[in-house]
């Protein structure tokens, strides 16, 4: 784990007004999505606007955090200094039952394990003090 | 009322294709948009609009540096590697409405002197939210963002990196006749699929370059155009498209498909041209899978079938559909395409380094900012 929090180039969320709900979540174990309160579509990632009726009214709901894998990569190359993650790392894709997706790292699952459709839930990893971050792992 | 022949490519210009330069962007941008001001035969001062790309030289160095009198126009199209292709649309709108005569397009940028390309993306509001929500997990750089839609259609559609090397391979083949291209050293398919793994599936050889350099394109009423000192390439049909999900690509219903998609039949609506009458095409290549998507979204071939249609050489001079005749941003240089608005213009005119004999109908594609595209299709003056 290359987590260190004093590079200055270390790739942290700066959540606003809008997405603070999400991060405090992440901090209890939960995936929370916004949900418009007018016509019940749910959405993600958060924002002002359903994008189905234009209500600006929303709450969040709890996630049942299972989904299915939808696509992946996984990275070789030191893009940035501040990376999270040791390389190689697999990102994946997932399809939430919710309907909406989510990406993260894969945590406990071989690469060559890796399938389209294949379930997997949402699990979280707590890298220090006021930053968790979802990660995909098998059910 | 219709853009359709409503402006043509007067000048194109460039400088040297380089990896390594203490010079400046705005430089760069000055002596290419010079170039292309000359190749026009038109002086500086004739130029009354302008759209840079936007990061590098802006309209008030133009002002400033060519002495402008009077600019009556200028804007940015703040699409990425679809500005450049987005701008025709721009200035042909403007010359439509009478507002201007000549209006210049500029790129300069030390895309491997300056910056990593990388580290700007961050900062950008239309990266706002993967910023957030998808850099803290790693997702940061082009390759890794556009990796997933690669591997999607891999999985959906049984597409294989060997169909990619394709690509690569064919667009070096065109760079190493092209003196200005940055890349002469012949590649084969074994080659790409030894180069070193990126973000899988993209490998060394799927990735585009990084570049210092400019080119810049005038574009002119065509009243005007047909006087000037080149042949006028028109501009037959043009237009933009924007992905659903445009800001964060992992949110895309189908993330196989990108804003092309939309704009394409519009384009060809416009020009009333079939994709059977295209000569030659200059397609955006960030990556050697973006190609095959565009050529897919343009409808080339259907959705899943761009992977067949690639093999063979298919892309290459006297092959199905010769593209990238100049190497591309895989093997000649990046310049967010303005080089592919350059190479389609030379190709109309009958004067590329590696022509397509008798090419009358050529189209041109931008793509950028995580799915956003654009297209034109030109023909050659009568």
């Amino acid at each position: 784990m290359s987590e260190t929090p004093e590079n200055p180039d270390r790739l942290v969320p700066e959540p606003t007004a809008d997405t603070k709900p999400f991060w405090a979540a992440m901090e209890e174990d939960r995936l929370v999505l916004q949900r418009c309160l007018s016509c019940k579509k749910i959405r993600n990632y958060p924002r002002p606007v359903c994008d189905a009726c234009h209500s600006m009214e929303y709450d969040w709901i709890e996630a049942s955090c299972k989904g299915t894998l939808h696509s992946w990569t996984i990275t070789h190359h030191p893009f940035h200094s501040g990376l999270t993650y040791q390389l190689p790392f697999a990102l994946l894709t997932v399809d939430l039952e919710e309907g909406v997706r989510l990406q993260a790292k894969a945590q406990g699952i071989e690469n060559s394990e890796l399938k389209v459709g294949m379930p997997v839930k949402v699990g979280f990893e707590h890298l220090h003090p006021g930053l968790t971050l979802p990660v995909i792992e098998k059910p | 009322m219709s853009l359709r022949e409503a402006a043509a490519i007067t000048g194109v210009g460039e400088t040297k294709y380089m990896r390594g330069t203490d010079r400046t962007p705005v430089s760069l941008a000055m002596e290419a948009s010079l170039n292309a001001i000359a190749d026009a035969g038109l002086k500086p001062t004739d130029i009354d609009g302008l759209i840079p790309y936007g990061m590098g030289a802006v309209a008030e160095d133009f002002i400033t540096n060519f002495g402008l009198p009077d600019l009556r126009f200028s804007a940015t199209t703040p699409m990425g590697g679809a500005s450049p292709v987005a701008s025709i649309q721009c200035a042909m709108a403007v010359i439509k409405a009478g507002l201007c005569k000549h209006v210049l397009l500029s790129l300069g940028r030390t895309g491997y002197s300056g910056g990593r390309i990388g580290n700007r993306v961050r900062q950008m509001p239309q990266f706002r939210t993967i910023g957030e929500f998808e850099m803290p997990s790693g997702a940061i750089a082009p390759p890794q963002l556009y990796a997933v839609m690669a591997r999607r259609h891999f999985e959906m559609y049984g597409t294989t990196s060997r169909q990619l090397a394709e690509i690569a391979v064919t667009t070096r083949q065109h760079a190493i006749m092209n003196p200005r291209a940055t890349m002469q050293r012949p590649m084969t398919i074994e080659d790409h699929q030894a180069s070193r793994m990126i973000s899988d599936p993209f490998r060394l050889l799927d990735c585009s370059l990084e570049s210092d350099g400019a080119a810049a394109v005038v574009i002119s009423a065509p009243d005007i155009a047909k006087d000037l000192r080149k042949k006028p390439v028109v501009v037959m049909g043009i237009a933009e498209g924007h992905p659903d999900s445009p800001s964060v690509i992992t949110q895309r219903p189908d993330i196989t498909t990108l804003g092309l998609a939309k704009a394409a039949p519009r384009a060809f609506e416009m020009a009333g041209v079939r994709h059977s009458e295209i000569d030659v095409a200059e397609v955006y290549d960030c990556f050697t899978y973006i190609v095959m998507c565009q050529l897919e979204d343009m409808g080339f071939c259907k959705k899943g079938e761009g992977g067949p249609f690639v093999e063979n050489g298919a892309l290459g001079i006297g092959g199905r559909l010769p593209v990238n005749t100049h190497g591309g941003l895989l093997s000649e240089a990046h310049m967010a395409g303005m080089n592919h608005i350059v190479e389609l213009t030379r190709q109309l005119r009958g004067e590329a380094a590696v022509q397509v004999k008798d090419a009358e109908i050529g189209l041109v594609t931008g793509y950028g900012d995580l799915g956003d595209g654009s297209i034109a299709i030109m023909r050659r003056a009568a």
